[in-house]
């Protein structure tokens, strides 16, 4: 076991997937009692340095030091051995087996026959230690994320984790389980582990690190003691330019109601109810945003209101016209737009060209085809148009989407939504996982939208973003809209009470 | 110390240069693999190779009989071509394409008396499309409503169908005139195709095909229902997203495969049998054999009448060294399988590389 080895070291790390560089002559190290923050944008080769430090890729140059001995990680396998555990972004947990279950199943050492009990007392003795409580005997599926998240910490300690991965372990949890884990964390580090934080948020960075190592396009762009650095000097560092943040104006007053959702129920992929009774407006030059965990129904909600799920029961009108019973096609020429939450599996077809990309959902109108048969032409004039107009950084309209970075795709979709000048946009996470300066484009676009009039449903996990630009917020929990206030009232102490399933008071009821 | 490696990556936009090649290659290996079957069979593989190549196309009747093969392996790898770019796998070609032998049958025999020959030829082919695309509808209605795998059902019902055909021949079809052989009655001359000098190839089936090619290329590459489809098949909830009807779009399409099968079951009577006989003589495996044309063309149309001649080809050589060398049938459709191994892994070094990498072993 590697309980007292100090310090771990990945000493210029190289790793080319095809043309891509991921990784060039990065250094990280990190010492047992540390938590060190690895920031960068997505893409920017944060993912690729820590799957090779988990035995998962292999670098094609570089090596990796325990108290600077060479290790060979050849697996995952290796890796636990040499005591380095990992907590992806995605749980690896079987949904339908109790706590005990899933880490008798992590547990090598664990007896064979009937290993829950094993599993039970050694959940007893970590949590103890740890002062992580969580009940064995619980169902995965019935479990928070943050919870869930606690299993997997859990799993990693257990099997003799000295180092720990968590790769944007803050991305699933609501502000205040955000806050049980930093104490975690701090605790952790107590006990002598080393921990690497892998975040694209400067605010939690700043926060919970001690030290700051920072990569742009797969280079190390900088390395600093947290306590040296501030929000503008690692934006800096993590972007290498300064973005302005998009000014507000509040001028805009909210015109006719364009989108009237009344007493809307929809069923789930799995069955119950996941939007439960809710009504509410967007009025044009309104931006109505959706605060809410992901998986409490924002995302059925959208897909309801856009066609693609059938309503249970209530309505939903479109400029006065009710839609409820109208198929997509039908919605998308009375204005309706639509980016949803999963850009490459629901919003673009990634092995088609930026061209076929550009009609995915205008094919069948008399824009682009005519007498059944397809205008190239006019696709490939639009595909161009949305390249330039969005600032899409591709080497032209044939390319495969697929080839595209996450926020030039983004912008790519919704200039295509945004090409017919819809009265209504439903925009899912727009900039999830986009890199700053394309979220800056973004959210520059939906602003001059909501200033040409455009009513804009907006669903997002990123509470700054949802305070910097809706007039009214709303918080969805367990398929319910729970309360809805106009921004000034909102802070960001009380929606993350929300979110995590408080009662709202009256005045907040919609 | 220096270590190499082999590593496999992706590539993501190969070359048409690359794609020709590999598939080149690829064929190549599959032949190379059919030469140590020959090898384990106890023949050799030089003289089993020449005789197969000499014996479809080598000669203008050896040649005439692989377009004769080629014209239905042409019509329904077309079709499925269309079906499996939308990831609809239909199975059930042999089954559609018997189905069409027995419509076309029906209607030769039923209506050929009494009508001119050119009308009673095109009631006939009419008749097998609609029959094959009938007999299409049945998976594609069971996947579409019910959510039926339409690979399993659509298999199942070639057996059905080939049992059909043999109750049709052995009971109430069985001709009088054929002197007690399990065939129905021969179908009026005027309603037999015209066929070449010397061979069994007959001029209308082959511009039939060829029109087929052209049609489903435009259809597949230049409208809206072709863009329709791709989108089906390459990211079905991007089609839901984009409003695309998924149960339409998969109906047509195996509708239309089905027919294209249907027809070629009408040339195979019209064309060639002049009677409805047994299942696996209508079509030695024209059904399965045009699955591995549709993938050998790539799933692209345009390209199925180039791999329907090479399977052609191969089953007029398989005939040949059948009956020369005295190998049993079974090993042509070993020597097929591997081709098509073959030409399926070279699918996917279309799309992968490997790439030599260098380890720096050395420690600090």
């Amino acid at each position: 076991m590697s309980a007292s080895h100090q310090r771990l070291e990945m000493l210029g790390i190289s790793k080319r997937f095809g043309s891509t560089q991921a990784n060039y002559l990065v250094n990280l190290s990190v010492s047992a009692g540390e938590v060190v923050g690895l920031l960068g944008e997505n893409g920017a080769g944060k993912s690729t340095l820590m799957n090779i430090l988990y035995g998962l890729h292999r670098p094609d140059a570089g090596a990796i030091f325990l108290d600077g001995v060479q290790i060979d990680v050849s697996s995952p396998a290796a890796a636990r051995a040499f005591g380095i555990g990992m907590v992806h972004q995605h749980f690896m947990l079987v949904q339908n087996h109790t706590v005990a279950e899933n880490i008798a199943l992590a547990l090598s050492e664990a007896p064979a026959w009937n290993p829950v009990p094993y599993a039970r007392a050694k959940i007893e003795e970590f949590g103890g230690r740890y002062g992580l409580k969580i009940d064995p005997g619980a169902r995965v599926s019935d479990l928070s994320a943050g919870e869930q998240q606690r299993v997997e910490l859990l799993k990693a300690l257990m099997s003799g984790a000295k180092w720990l991965v968590l790769d944007e372990p803050t991305s699933v949890l609501t502000p205040r389980e955000a806050d049980e884990l930093f104490v975690l964390l701090k605790r952790m580090t107590g006990e002598g582990h080393g921990i690497i934080f892998i975040s694209h948020k400067l605010d939690e960075v700043l926060a919970i690190t001690d030290r700051v190592v920072v990569l742009r396009h797969g280079r190390p762009a900088g390395e600093c003691r947290t306590k040296d650095a501030d929000q503008a000097s690692l934006a800096r560092l993590m972007i290498g330019r300064q973005i302005d943040k998009p000014s507000i104006s509040n001028l805009t007053v909210p015109g006719e109601a364009v989108l009237d959702v009344r007493r809307l129920s929809a069923a789930g992929s799995r069955g119950p109810l996941t939007v439960n009774d809710a009504s509410f407006v967007v009025r044009g030059g309104e931006i109505i945003g959706i605060a809410g965990i992901s998986g409490n129904g924002q995302r059925e909600l959208l897909e309801t209101i856009a066609g693609m799920r059938p309503a249970t029961a209530g309505t939903v009108s479109l400029c006065g016209v009710d839609i409820t019973d109208h198929d997509v096609r039908t919605r998308t020429a009375a204005g309706l737009a639509f980016v949803p939450e999963d850009r490459l599996h629901t919003g673009t077809v990634p092995s088609f060209s930026l061209t076929d990309n550009a009609i995915l959902r205008d094919a069948h109108r008399d824009l682009f085809s005519r007498n059944g048969f397809l205008d190239t032409a006019k696709a490939r004039e639009r595909s161009e148009r949305l390249i330039s107009e969005y600032e899409v950084a591709a080497p032209g309209p044939d390319t495969p989407l697929r080839n595209l970075s996450g926020g030039n795709i983004q912008k790519f979709l919704l200039g295509r939504e945004l090409d017919a000048s819809p009265k209504l946009l439903l925009a899912a996470h727009p900039t999830y996982g986009v890199d700053i300066a394309a979220a800056a484009v973004i959210h520059r676009v939906i602003l001059e939208r909501k200033a040409a009039g455009a009513a804009i449903l907006l669903v997002s996990e990123d509470l700054d973003e949802l305070l910097a630009l809706s007039d009214k917020i709303g918080v969805m929990f367990r398929g319910e809209l729970r309360a809805m206030f106009p921004r000034e009232k909102a802070t960001r102490e009380r929606i993350g009470l929300l979110m995590g399933g408080a009662p709202a008071t009256p005045e907040e009821v919609p | 110390m220096i270590m190499w490696k082999w590593r496999l990556e992706s590539v993501s936009t190969p070359s048409s240069v690359r794609v020709g090649a590999t598939m080149v290659l690829s064929i190549l290996a599959g032949l190379s693999l059919g030469c140590l079957l020959f090898l384990v069979m106890g023949v050799s593989p030089l003289a089993a190779m020449v005789k197969m190549a000499s014996g479809s196309f080598g000669s203008w009747y050896g040649f005439k009989e692989t377009v004769t093969k080629a014209v239905p392996l042409t019509l329904i790898g077309a079709g499925l071509a269309i079906c499996f770019r939308a990831r609809i796998w239909n199975i059930g070609a042999e089954g559609q394409l018997l189905f069409g032998a027995i419509a076309a049958t029906w209607v030769g025999l039923g209506l050929g008396h009494h009508l001119p020959g050119w009308l009673g030829i095109a009631a006939m082919f009419a008749a097998g499309a609609l029959a094959g695309g009938i007999w299409a509808a049945v998976p594609a209605f069971m996947r579409v409503r019910w959510g039926v795998n339409e690979a399993v059902s659509s298999l199942l019902l070639n057996y059905v169908a080939a049992e059909f055909v043999q109750f049709l021949i052995y009971g109430p079809w069985k001709g009088k005139t054929q002197f007690g052989f399990p065939y129905s009655d021969d179908l009026p001359n005027a309603l037999w195709l015209p066929t070449f000098y010397g061979s069994r190839l007959s001029w209308l089936p082959l511009v039939l095909a060829g029109a087929v090619v052209v049609l489903l290329t435009v259809l597949s590459a230049k409208t809206r229902f072709g863009y329709d489809v791709r989108v089906v098949g390459e990211n079905p909830e991007a089609a839901a997203y984009a409003g695309i009807p998924f149960g339409r779009t998969v109906f047509a399409i195996m509708v239309l495969s089905g027919a294209l099968a249907g027809i070629a079951g009408a040339t195979e009577i019209a064309g060639v049998h002049h009677h409805l006989t047994y299942p696996w003589s209508i079509s030695s495996g024209y059904g399965f054999t045009a699955i591995l044309t549709a993938f050998l063309a790539r799933l692209n149309p345009a390209w199925t009448w180039l791999s329907a001649i090479l399977f052609g080809g191969l089953l007029v050589g398989g005939d040949v060294i059948q009956t020369s060398l005295g190998l049993p049938f079974a090993t042509v459709n070993i020597f097929n399988g591997l081709v098509l191994i073959a030409i399926l892994a070279g699918e996917f070094m279309i799309g992968h590389r490997f790439v030599r990498i260098q380890h720096t072993g050395d420690s600090r």
